[in-house]
């Protein structure tokens, strides 16, 4: 019956082209992934879009705060280094909804940090900032977030403690804003501080990605602080022995350690022959600073998963 | 070869939102239509004629059975080179002139463009639409319109022709000129099928009728056959006013009409009619055997099923 | 059958134009215009930038609008003023007829576009008062959006084919809103788990992938479009608008008709 020919051949060639049309897809997600994205950086003015959303503003902020955090995370899990699309991103979020607070966020611990942990645009983080503040003045936290950056990427304990201080001001403030602002004045590069701040960061967020930045901030931490301290004691062991300890355990057994230093996932860690302190793993301390060997270049993954 | 053959098509619908009862629109129809008659479709409204048509085109499918066009399956779209078909009460596209229509259906079906300009008149002509050829459909009457449909079922002078109710929406002198057209046609040797529910129609035209009522055919014949199951009767129409005593006698139906009696006797009384009215010297105007008309077998032939299948459902 | 299908196709031309369609010209000549001689006076700078970026999204905007509003009606409206009855009686396949409806109203477009491209082209002498090189890659983004249009066509057709016209105008005007929005809805699909990272999946790799075809903003800051896009892109709308097609004859040949 010429109808079933015809249905037949309609639905092959339906399937066919259905295959294809997938087939494609996939392939363009994978050859130029995010491609459509590039746009942003061809939006000039945020406020004509604001304009020409008509009025569903709300809904556009939400898309390109989606669009923003799948463009970082997705960069981020295949190790790229750069994230130049990100702030472009967040400007025009926020310009859409300024009171969109976790996009603010969100600039201040991955906008400023340099490549390849973040976009290393701490100006551009700043502006973001001072911008939040403007249309949120009563948000205490838009405050911690500059001074945050002020502190982390730009070294500028005095700024740093002046954002604290204006935030503490604020009704419903933390109190340990108020602590922070005297800290920067003395303590500014300490450890202490800095964990302190780590730890901030991580109880106040919500966002997957902030918490799990910050965990692995304070594992680098950690290993920092305990490789400075075991490098000093190999200083002390040779300044009493005239040599270097010839293992761990020997170094553990003369300062009276109760076992092997341990890092914060469980394994001892390394002396090499010419005295260094060293992590075993250190792909697993993307922030550490201390630790590592030489020359090496940290990936920026994240190795802990947040649950 | 017939020209139709139809093997026992059916077709029944399911009907209903949630659960789907099923409604037979036609019930296995067996029917032949020879070459070159006026074969006629008669039936109330509902009865399945316009089903039966659609499924021969094509426009719907049957729950079972075939059917035969001109010797080919009714689904070869090669016959349809062959077939004219006018719907019921059609509609057409009002943006074109009737030209253009005609000449774009001349082009579908097939017609060769040297031709075509030549049959597009030649049948605007034959319909009586040559003066508004250049006039946008959206302007026509229902007649004109009627007009056009015609047109374009003949215009790529097919074997076969399918009218559905083609009287309809025509004046007096509209249905005459069908009438006739459609004998033209039959007189060119093509096939005529055309359904319609006014049996004088039928009646003046056909060589065949098929009766069908509630999707199912009720009777088939010759008109002659179906109507010769005679009365028996006879009518006698003379002048002047008087009915003659004799004439009572006869037992005869008497109706006086102006200056003419018209008066309805058996068969068998005809020559004592007609010496009747020559004792009383009344002039004799016509006597003329009666037939069964075309409306009462109809009527019989409805009644009956009605009866025999009890409720009308 | 070639023949057959041309005539159809031409005959759906010649009921849209009559239909007044090509009326829309004179809104987008106004518009276009308009805007022209405002940012022209008022001279900021950024008067090409407004003139393609305007110019555009109205062709872009125009064109979908008018190809959902002719193309839901294209076969719902003739089987219910039953017209095609007549059109079926004659050796016209369903399937021809579909894909005849198809190149009439994708014509219909491209005509029009032309006209439009007419117009950007002069709106873009006007402010400029001259034509660089780089004003080739309108050229391209005028070629995208009549690839987008194919695309919607072929959908409004196949909705056209089995429902009625404002479910039709719905249906065909969510997709191409969701269209803008496929490589997120792709993403988000990923993000998902379960069930409903295959309904996600599902939907997200069905719906048709307008978010590749706009590059109005970064040709309108001279940004060349990869050759590597643009065959993409035509692959894509070749294979997308066949499969509504398919999708259309297959509903319409076996489809009753009342």
């Amino acid at each position: 019956m010429n109808r079933r020919r015809a249905s037949i051949i309609a639905g092959v060639c339906l399937a066919i082209s259905l295959a294809f049309s997938v087939v494609l897809l996939i392939y363009c997600d994978r050859v130029r992934p995010q491609s459509a994205l590039e746009e942003v950086l061809y939006i000039s003015s945020p406020k004509v879009l604001k304009r020409a959303s008509l009025g569903y503003d709300g809904l556009l902020a939400d898309i390109y705060w989606t669009r923003a955090v799948q463009y970082f995370g997705f960069r981020h899990h295949n190790g790229e280094s750069s994230y130049n699309l990100l702030a472009p991103l967040l400007e025009i979020s926020t310009q859409l909804d300024p009171h969109l607070v976790v996009a603010y966020e969100f600039g201040a611990n991955f906008l400023a940090p340099a490549p390849p942990h973040g976009a290393g645009q701490p100006e551009r983080a700043i502006r973001l900032m001072e911008f939040g503040i403007q249309n949120n003045p009563a948000d205490w936290k838009l405050y911690y977030d500059l001074g945050f950056v002020y502190y982390m990427e730009l070294q500028d304990y005095g700024k740093a403690a002046d954002a604290f201080a204006r935030g503490s001001k604020v009704p419903n403030a933390h109190p340990f804003l108020r602590l922070l602002a005297a800290q920067m004045a003395e303590h500014a590069g300490e450890f202490d501080t800095a964990r302190m701040m780590w730890s901030a960061t991580y109880q106040n967020s919500q966002d997957k990605l902030i918490r799990q930045n910050a965990v692995e901030h304070l594992r680098a931490l950690h290993v920092d602080e305990d490789v400075t301290h075991l490098q000093e004691a190999v200083s002390r062991f040779g300044e009493r022995t005239g040599r270097l300890p010839a293992s761990m355990a020997e170094l553990a057994n003369a300062e009276s350690l109760p076992g092997i230093p341990v890092d914060p996932d469980g394994h001892p860690y390394k002396l090499t022959p010419e005295g260094r302190v060293e992590v075993r793993v250190p792909d697993d301390f993307p922030f550490a600073t201390k630790g590592l060997p030489p020359g090496f270049k940290p990936q920026p993954k994240f190795h802990s998963q947040e649950q | 070869m017939s020209a139709i053959e139809i093997l026992g098509l059916e077709k029944t619908y399911l009907v209903g939102f949630w659960t789907k009862r099923p409604k037979r629109a036609l019930c296995p129809l067996h029917l032949t239509v020879e070459d070159g008659e006026i074969f006629g479709f008669l039936g109330p409204n509902g009865a399945g004629k316009t089903t039966t048509l659609k499924l021969l085109m094509g426009l719907v499918f049957p729950t079972a059975g075939s059917a035969r066009l001109l010797g080919k399956e009714w689904t070869d779209p090669e016959v349809k080179t062959q077939i004219g078909f006018l719907p019921e009460q059609p509609y057409f596209y009002d943006h074109l002139t009737a030209n253009e229509l005609l000449n774009y259906y001349a082009q579908l079906s097939g017609v060769a463009a040297k031709e075509r300009s030549r049959r597009v008149a030649a049948t605007l002509e034959r319909v009586g639409l040559k003066e508004v050829e250049g006039v946008q459909l959206r302007k026509f009457s229902k007649g004109m319109l009627q007009r056009v449909g015609i047109a374009q079922a003949i215009l790529h002078d097919p074997k076969l022709v399918f009218f559905d109710e083609p009287m309809s929406g025509l004046d007096p002198i509209g249905r005459r000129e069908v009438r006739d057209l459609m004998e033209q046609l039959k007189h060119e040797g093509k096939t005529v099928f055309f359904s319609t529910h006014i049996l004088s129609d039928a009646e003046a035209l056909c060589d065949r009728v098929a009766i069908i009522h509630q999707g199912e055919l009720r009777g088939v014949g010759a008109v002659e056959d179906l109507t010769s199951s005679v009365q028996g009767k006879v009518e006698v129409i003379w002048l002047g006013t008087q009915v003659p005593a004799s004439m009572k006698a006869l037992g005869a139906e008497c109706h006086i009409t102006g200056d003419t009696v018209r008066a309805i006797i058996d068969e068998s009384q005809q020559d004592a009619a007609i010496d009747a009215l020559r004792r009383e010297r009344l002039r004799l105007v016509a006597l003329t055997p009666m037939r069964t008309s075309l409306e009462a077998y109809f009527v019989e032939k409805l009644r009956r099923a009605e009866t025999t299948a009890g409720s009308t459902k | 059958m070639k023949a057959r299908i041309v005539h159809i196709a031409s005959n759906t031309f010649r009921e849209a134009v009559r239909d007044r369609v090509l009326y829309n010209l004179i809104a987008f000549a106004l518009l276009l215009s308009g805007a022209s001689v405002l940012v022209g006076q008022i001279s900021i700078d950024i008067e090409k930038l407004v003139v393609i970026n305007l110019g555009l999204t109205a062709v872009s905007l125009f064109g979908i609008v008018i190809a959902i509003f002719i193309g839901i009606g294209l076969v719902s409206k003739e089987i219910e003023k039953r017209t095609l009855y007549t059109v079926l009686s004659r050796p016209v396949r369903r399937w021809e007829f579909i894909v005849g409806k198809f190149f009439g109203l994708a014509g219909t477009l491209v005509v029009n576009t032309f006209f439009m491209a007419i117009g950007v082209f002069a709106a873009l002498f006007f402010v400029s008062h001259k034509f660089v090189r780089t004003d080739a890659l309108i050229l391209v983004a005028l070629y995208f959006i009549v690839l987008e249009f194919f695309i919607i066509c072929s959908l409004a057709l196949l909705f056209s084919s089995f429902s009625s016209p404002l479910l039709s105008a719905v249906f065909a005007f969510s997709l191409f809103v969701i269209g803008s929005f496929a490589e997120d809805l792709r993403g988000f699909a990923g993000m998902t788990h379960g069930f409903t990272r295959w309904l996600a999946t599902g939907a997200a790799y069905l719906v048709p992938n307008f978010s590749a075809f706009n590059v109005i903003g970064s040709i309108a800051h001279e940004q060349p479009v990869a050759a590597q896009l643009i065959l993409l892109n035509t692959v894509y709308a070749l294979f997308y608008s066949a499969m509504a097609l398919s999708g259309a004859v297959l509903i319409f040949e076996n489809r009753n008709l009342k």
